[in-house]
This record gives structure tokens, C-alpha cells and sequence, in this order.
């Protein structure tokens, strides 16, 4: 099928992350999980002093009623001060946006950002909110069945899969 | 026979619907609670406390016995998840009208219930309140008769998880008034649920209840001989109305006996630590300078508290309906 | 009205009788069994194919609820008739109680009235129940009271209960006692064990049904050289059963009974605070249910009892400590008792003797039997059909009972009291 080579997506993705904030102070946020290793290897290359933030949207979703609690929560955490911050919130696979949307809620509870940039490493479309991304990896097109998983190897290397979806 | 063996607090697709009691709960809920909790701890540290996962579902806490001090965690915890918090002080309305125990609860999920947390005196309240609701609505114990209190001892072991790591070597000992404690039961249910290997009662044979040793409890009547070596300390809290009366003297002999001191103390690990319900009485069950000492998680508990509620609520409303 | 009730398996444990055969009923006696009597025409033939006719049960504690609710004992009375049973006899814990001859005239009238079982009233030992002075027992025997008791546990002051015993003696009046301490027992509403400890409910020890027993027996023995009559009601223990053996090797005039809710249930059949089983004596452990099992096959219980306790189901849906105790009982007795024959293999004689000849025995009356000459008190019924107890199919006024909603096996289909026909379920088996 479609050739997806994680890591050659993810050097172009890094780069347009370093055009984007110019040299400015930021603070990186992840979105669990495969928005955190995202998050922390573009830490290391553009040389952020912050830790990276890390956000588990569980209680945020739009989906309680229908879904339930997710049976793994993991604690959020942001390691820095999020009020006046430049926030980039990072994420592996872009798709309806309802997870963007739960993650800027939970990232409002914690203070005022100056600014979010949203930053991809893959956009599928099949946007149901109005939400935008600043940077993406690569856009690709994919049917409705067909999931894009993210996964890091133990020695750090990302690969992407493509998984056919358990009926809802 | 019992006809059905059937566990009324899970839903036919095993999830947990009502919280009545820890005894014959899954291990696998009870896990799913604690690593829940986990992240409302995290909640509980951030300058907005709240998340709107329960955001327009209605909490009543239905409080048929007095207590200031669950209730209030209960309400911190609802509104938390952002839920809308009704407090029912039963015992001076309705009941006394002699309006029935489903009267009014009919009454009240009639007012859009979703979720009942009951207090009662009477041991099987909250099952008979979970019996009779409509499917969508969920019942949580918040302490029946002498019965149960689970919340209680979910959140006794997640503090002994937070300082122990793991249950799998641990010796723990619950002192005190066993025969009237509800904590005492939900803590030893859950402290074999989790798999701690060396469970211990300790106290006098008139607070001893029959049926310990069938739960795989140690039994001891001496407090130095019970605590030996512990990890854990769980003491409880000794009613006034049980002293000076027919099941022990005097406070002041209970001490004497049972009384966690610093020199009683000294018999369990070094790194033993102290756990306590509340309130305490100082220098019945509990000498000031142990509950204000460095073994002593007494106030961690509480904030524990508030996030295993938070999860449990939280787990309990996610189930959506009891079939 | 003469009857001729025909090939029903006839089982009468007083005659070691079990067999089909033919059962003659004429002027309210029974006129002949296996043959009728020479001349004997029948007004109404039964064709009881299928059927068995024993002797009407005889059910020493049934709660009919009068004196205290107007209309009430014709309900009860119908129960009775629809659970086989032709004897009963009340408690005199009624409201109020049975203490004055007035009442109990009242009470029997009303029965005679009701045309259902026969009633047997016991009359209070002390005036009203109080345990503190004697009631006027001889009067009260003379209007029909059997024997004379107190409602719940024995009294408090032990001098008055030995002048009761005493009194009693006198007149050779017998005295039946629930061997209750109340102070040991104070308080509690599930057995001790287990369970009890388990659910956190506030528990009634073993020694409570020990110690009154031995209090009674002492008692009894301190009443002189003929000790006065005494008869046990519902005994819950293994250890309980223990003393009462001891008490009749002794030979101490003692008869005892047990609750059929008794023989089969046990502590753990509480499960999740169901307060159908809220009873009292409260349901106890394994092992004194096979005590009670053993002693009933080797007869040193002498009967089983209903205990019928009819109330408000909204009694029952409520915390299991504050529910109201006891369950409705005439009508499951029949059916209990065939199960319990059935799962523990006892002789259906024997089981059957426990409904019969034993309380008569402990009565002292000559009912409880097919032979000829007695009173034609006769129930007939499928031992094979079963029926759903539930609201519908349960007469009484109680529907309450812990086997609602369960299917059991055994429906009476005919009693006759005093050679009258006062029950059938649908017209019963019509011979050319």
C-alpha cells in the first residue's frame, strides 16, 4: 500500500517544527502516547530546555456517554508554566480532531496560553471539528476502515502501521 | 440455596455498576480503581481542580446516618468531575414522616438521579436501594451498618500502594473495634483481594467477630504479638458508647493495652507506616505523638480520598445501564 | 356427609400405614380404612388416583392474626385449608394478647364461624405478656386455651417464671417456651458464625437457645417429682438438641419443635441481606441444620412447625435489621417438608409423622391419624404437582416468603375437617 517511512516523515516534520517557532521559548506537549515520543524527540533536536508535558484526554473526551471511562487512564502532567506560554501540542495522527479539541480543554485547566500550534506528524482528514493543524508531517488519504498507528521500537525508532479498525 | 451468585454490583458485562462492597469484587476492578486514581491526584494538583467528565449528571448524596467528614469528601469529589451535587440529610426529613427507604428513593430518581451515595445504619441498605433503582442509575456505599465502607478501603490500599509499591510481601494490621467496623471489613476484604499474603486483626476478644480466620486472617489478642514486624498499622477508631459499658472498661485501660504508643510502635518495621480512618481519638486508640509522627500517612489518606472517590464515581457512571 | 375416598395411597404414620386402599369418612369420623364398613353408601365418591390422603397437618405455630385485624382469621384459616392443614395453634402474642377468657371465647366463636382448621389456642402465661405477673391460667384453660406461653423470649425475671411453672403444675397445665435468653440474645438478628461476622450484622450466640434451656429444664426439674409439662418451641442449635436429649434420657416431660424454615435453610442463604430469610430463631450454620435433620429422623424433635408470620410485603423491603421477621408458612409447609423428605431420603412416614401424630402427640390430642373412630380430618394431595409460590397463588394475607417466585412440588387438592369437604382446589376426582 502507501509507503509510510516514519522517520524520513518525521525529519521533515521536525523541520518544519524549527521554522515555525523561530528560536522562540516554547513549551512542548504531548498527547498520549504517541504524541509524548513525538513530543520528546523534538525536544532533544530543537533543543528545548523545558520537559515535555504530557496529556492523557481521558477525562476530556465528547465520547463518556457512549464509551465509558477509558480502562487505563495515565496521570496528565505539565512540568512547566503554562499561563503566557507558547504552547506546541503535538500529536501523532490528526484525524476528526476530537481528541485536538479534548487536549485544549485539559491544556486550558492548567492556565492561558499565549499561543497553541498544533503540530502533526500525520494528517488523515476526516475533520468533524473546525480544528486546524499548524505543522504536518505528511497529509495522506486512507479509508474509513484503515487506522494509522504510530509505534516506537525499543531502540527509539518510529515506525507507522497501517491496522484495519474494530468495528465500533 | 441462594438462587443466583451472581455479583449485584457488576453489570452483565462485568463492569462495576454500583460500589457496595470490596468483598468478592474483582481484583481487576479494584486495580482499574487505583490506577484511575492515579490521575485524579494529578487533577488534585493543578490550579483547576475539576475535570467535566460527569459534567450534567446529578449526584445525591443520600446520607441517612450523620457525617460531615465522608459526605464532604463525596461532594468534593463529584464536583470535581463536575458533576451537579444534591446533599439529602435523610435522617431528619423524610424518614422520620415515616416515608419508606424506596419511597424515597422513588421520589428522588424521579428528580433525575443519576447517582446515589448512600450512608446508612443499617448493614444491606445500600443493596436494597440498588435493587430497587431504575437500570441507569448507580448506587455507592458510603458506609452501611457495621457492613461496609469501600471507599474506605480502596483508598486504605492505594495509600499503602503509594508507600509500599507492592502488596505481594506485606504484613498488615488492622487494630481495634473489628466486631462494629465497617472499615475493618472493606479493609480486610480488600487486603486479600490485592493479594497481600500476611493479613492481621488485632483486639480484644469482645471486638472480634466471629469468621476471621475463614477469611484468611490472622487473629491476635495482644497488640505487641499482632504488630510484629508489620508494614502497616491500620488503627481504628473505638466509639465512645463502647467504652465504660459491657464490652470494655475504660478508655484509659484500652490504651494501656491497645494503644498505638512510639513504644508499642518500636515492635513493628522500622519502616512501618501508621494509618487511621479519622477521626482519631488521641490517647484512646492512638498516642498524639505517633498520629504526628514520621510513620503517620493519617493526612495523605485524606487526599487520597478524594481521588479514589473521583475514581470510583467516575467508573461507577461510565457503566452505561445494569442488565 | 359420607365420603369414599378411593385408591389414594394412604399414609398414616401413627399405623405405620402406607399403602392404596380405600378411606371411608361418615359423620365426621373416620367410618373405615382399606374397607368400608358393612352398609356403608357413599353421598360423594373420590376418585383419589394418584392422590395421597393422609391425616390433616396439625401445625403448632401459625399466626392468625386475630385478635388484631378484623376478617383476618377467615383469610388465615383459608391458608390453612389450602396447605393441608386442619389443626392450628396460635400464639398468644395477638393484639391484644390472649390473656383474657373473653378473647379467647371470641376468638374460638370466630373460628367455629370461619369453618376452616380447628383452632387450638395457646394462652399467656403472664397478664399481657409481660413476664411480670401470672395469668388466670385455669380459666383460660377451661374456655380452650391448650397449653400457655410467652410470646418472645423467656421472661426476664427467672422467680416469676418458676412460679408460672409452678402454677402450671398445679393444674397440670402445660407450658410451651421459646428457649430465647434475651439479655444473650439482645439485639441480634442474624446467627452467630461466619456469616454474621462477614456481613457485619449484629449476631445472636449459640448460648442464647443453651443457657434458656438450661434455665428451663432446671426450672421444670424444680416444679417437684411429676415436673409440669413442657414443650420447646423451635430449637435452632446442634448444641441445643444435645441438651434435649440429655433432658428426655433424663426423663423430664419435654417435646420440642422446629420451624420447617429451619430444616432447610442456613446462614449463608442470608447472601446479600435477603430479609426473607430475617427469621427467629435466626437461621444458623451447616451444621446445625444437619443436627436438626438427624434429630427430627431419630425423633427427638417431635414435630414441625410453619411458624407462620404473615405480613406486609413493604415489611420485608427494608435494611435486613429493621425488616420484619418471619415468613408466611402455612400453605409452603406441605411442600417443604415433601422436599426435605426428598433430598435427605427420610422415610415419608417418618417425614410425614412430624405434621401428624407429633404434634398430636404434644397436644395430646387424638387427631393425626386415619384410624378408625377418630376425627375424619383428612388432606389430600399431589405429591407430584408443582406450583409457583407468588402473590397469586398464596392465600394468606403474608406473601411473605423466601421461596417467592420458586416452583415447589406437592398441591393439596382437598381438606376435610370433621368429615366436611372445606377445601378443594378444583372439583377433586369425580367417580361414576
Amino acid at each position: 500500500m502507501i509507503d509510510l517511512d516514519a522517520e524520513s516523515i518525521y525529519a521533515l516534520f521536525a523541520q518544519r517544527v524549527r521554522e515555525l517557532v523561530a528560536g522562540r521559548t516554547l513549551g512542548l506537549v504531548g498527547v498520549h502516547t504517541g504524541g509524548v515520543w513525538l513530543a520528546e524527540r523534538l525536544r532533544k533536536d530543537l533543543g528545548v530546555p523545558a520537559e515535555v508535558g504530557v496529556l492523557d484526554v481521558s477525562f476530556y473526551r465528547d465520547d463518556f456517554a457512549q464509551g465509558g471511562l477509558n480502562p487505563a487512564v495515565r496521570p496528565s502532567r505539565i512540568p512547566f508554566e503554562v499561563a503566557g506560554c507558547h504552547v506546541v501540542l503535538v500529536d501523532d495522527v490528526l484525524n476528526t480532531g476530537r481528541t485536538v479539541r479534548a487536549a485544549m480543554n485539559e491544556l486550558f485547566d492548567y492556565g492561558r496560553p499565549a499561543r497553541i500550534d498544533l503540530a502533526v506528524l500525520i494528517d488523515r482528514g476526516g475533520r468533524e471539528l473546525p480544528i486546524a493543524p499548524s505543522v504536518v508531517g505528511r497529509t495522506i488519504e486512507v479509508p474509513d476502515e484503515v487506522s494509522v498507528v504510530l509505534i516506537r521500537e525499543e531502540s527509539g525508532h518510529l515506525r507507522l502501521t497501517l491496522e484495519q479498525r474494530a468495528r465500533a | 440455596m441462594p438462587d443466583s451468585v451472581v455479583n449485584p454490583q457488576l453489570n452483565a458485562d462485568g463492569e462495576l455498576h454500583h460500589l457496595l462492597s470490596l468483598d468478592g469484587l474483582p481484583r481487576a476492578i479494584i486495580e482499574r480503581i487505583l490506577l484511575t486514581a492515579d490521575s485524579f491526584i494529578s487533577v488534585g494538583s493543578r490550579e483547576v481542580k475539576s475535570v467535566p467528565l460527569l459534567r450534567g449528571r446529578s449526584v445525591f448524596n443520600l446520607f441517612f446516618e450523620n457525617s460531615t467528614r465522608t459526605r464532604t469528601t463525596f461532594e468534593i469529589a463529584a464536583k470535581r468531575l463536575s458533576a451537579d451535587v444534591f446533599n439529602l440529610n435523610i435522617a431528619a426529613s423524610s424518614a422520620t414522616k415515616g416515608e419508606s427507604l424506596l419511597d424515597t428513593i422513588n421520589n428522588l430518581t424521579a428528580m433525575q438521579a443519576d447517582l446515589f451515595v448512600v450512608r446508612h445504619s443499617q448493614g444491606g441498605a445500600p443493596h436494597l436501594i440498588a435493587s430497587h433503582v431504575a437500570p441507569h442509575v448507580h448506587v455507592i456505599n458510603a458506609g452501611d451498618g457495621r457492613h461496609a465502607h469501600p471507599t474506605q478501603g480502596l483508598l486504605d490500599i492505594y495509600t499503602i500502594r503509594h508507600y509500599k509499591r507492592a502488596f505481594d510481601a506485606l504484613s498488615v494490621a488492622v487494630v481495634g473495634d473489628i466486631l462494629h467496623s465497617r472499615v475493618a471489613r472493606s479493609d480486610l476484604h480488600a487486603l486479600r483481594a490485592v493479594g497481600v499474603p500476611d493479613v492481621r486483626a488485632v483486639g480484644p476478644l469482645t471486638l472480634l467477630p466471629d469468621g476471621l480466620e475463614s477469611l484468611g486472617v490472622r487473629v491476635f489478642t495482644s497488640l505487641e504479638q499482632g504488630i510484629r514486624d508489620a508494614d502497616v498499622v491500620i488503627m481504628l477508631r473505638l466509639q465512645s458508647e463502647r467504652m465504660n459499658g459491657a464490652l470494655l472498661p475504660s478508655a484509659s485501660e484500652y490504651f494501656r493495652k491497645y494503644g498505638l504508643t512510639p513504644e508499642a510502635l518500636r515492635a513493628a518495621k522500622p519502616d512501618c507506616i501508621v494509618m487511621h480512618p479519622g477521626p482519631m481519638n488521641r490517647g484512646v486508640e492512638i498516642d498524639s505523638r505517633v498520629a504526628d509522627g514520621a510513620h503517620s500517612v493519617i493526612l495523605p489518606q485524606v487526599t487520597f480520598g478524594i481521588a479514589v472517590r473521583m475514581a470510583v464515581l467516575s467508573i461507577a457512571a461510565s457503566s452505561a445501564r445494569f442488565q | 356427609m359420607r365420603i369414599a375416598i378411593e385408591t389414594a395411597r394412604l399414609i398414616d404414620p401413627a399405623a405405620e400405614l402406607d399403602r392404596v386402599a380405600g378411606l371411608y369418612l361418615a359423620d365426621g369420623r373416620i367410618a373405615g380404612v382399606g374397607a368400608a364398613p358393612a352398609g356403608f353408601v357413599a353421598d360423594r365418591r373420590i376418585d383419589a388416583r394418584g392422590l395421597v390422603a393422609a391425616p390433616g397437618l396439625i401445625d403448632l405455630c401459625a399466626r392468625m392474626r386475630e385478635p388484631g385485624a378484623d376478617g383476618a382469621l377467615r383469610v388465615e384459616m383459608r391458608a390453612a385449608l389450602a396447605g393441608g392443614v386442619t389443626g392450628v395453634v396460635c400464639p398468644p402474642d395477638t393484639d391484644p394478647p390472649l390473656d383474657e377468657p373473653g378473647l379467647v371465647r371470641m376468638l374460638r366463636q370466630r373460628s367455629r364461624e370461619a369453618a376452616g382448621a380447628r383452632l387450638y389456642p395457646l394462652g399467656a402465661l403472664t397478664a399481657g405478656l409481660k413476664g411480670e405477673a401470672l395469668a388466670q391460667m385455669c380459666t383460660l384453660a377451661e374456655v380452650g386455651c391448650v397449653a400457655f406461653a410467652q410470646s418472645g423470649a423467656l421472661p426476664d425475671d427467672r422467680g416469676t417464671l418458676l412460679n408460672a411453672l409452678r402454677y402450671a403444675r398445679t393444674f397440670d397445665l402445660p407450658v410451651w417456651l421459646r428457649p430465647v435468653d434475651a439479655t444473650l440474645a439482645a439485639g441480634g438478628v442474624a446467627g452467630a458464625g461466619a456469616v454474621a461476622g462477614r456481613l457485619g450484622l449484629p449476631a445472636v450466640p449459640a448460648v442464647a437457645e443453651t443457657v434458656a434451656l438450661h434455665t428451663i429444664f432446671e426450672l421444670q426439674r424444680a416444679t417437684g417429682q411429676r415436673p409440669v409439662r413442657v414443650h420447646l418451641c423451635r430449637v435452632s442449635t446442634a448444641a441445643g438438641i444435645e441438651l434435649l436429649r440429655a433432658a428426655r434420657r433424663e426423663g423430664l416431660p419435654v417435646t420440642a419443635d422446629v420451624s420447617i424454615l429451619h430444616v432447610h435453610g442456613v446462614d449463608t442463604d442470608v447472601g446479600q441481606f435477603d430479609s426473607n430469610w430475617r427469621l427467629d430463631p435466626p437461621l444458623r450454620t451447616q451444621r446445625d441444620r444437619a443436627a436438626i435433620r438427624a434429630a427430627l429422623a431419630d425423633g427427638t424433635l417431635d414435630a414441625i412447625c410453619s411458624d407462620h408470620a404473615p405480613a406486609a410485603l413493604e415489611d420485608k423491603l427494608l435494611p435486613f435489621g429493621e425488616a420484619g421477621v418471619g415468613a408466611t408458612g402455612l400453605e409452603t409447609l406441605l411442600s417443604l417438608l415433601l422436599a426435605w423428605a426428598q433430598s435427605d431420603k427420610v422415610p415419608v412416614l417418618r417425614a410425614l409423622s412430624t405434621v401428624t401424630c407429633g404434634p398430636a402427640r404434644v397436644l395430646g390430642e387424638d387427631t393425626g391419624t386415619l384410624l378408625v373412630g377418630r376425627k375424619a380430618d383428612v388432606v389430600l394431595f399431589d405429591p407430584n404437582e408443582t406450583w409457583r409460590v407468588n402473590s397469586e397463588s398464596l392465600l394468606s394475607y403474608g406473601k411473605n416468603t423466601p421461596y417467592l417466585g420458586r416452583e415447589l412440588a406437592g398441591r393439596v387438592r382437598a381438606t376435610i375437617v370433621g368429615g366436611e369437604m372445606r377445601f378443594e382446589r378444583a372439583p377433586v376426582g369425580a367417580a361414576a
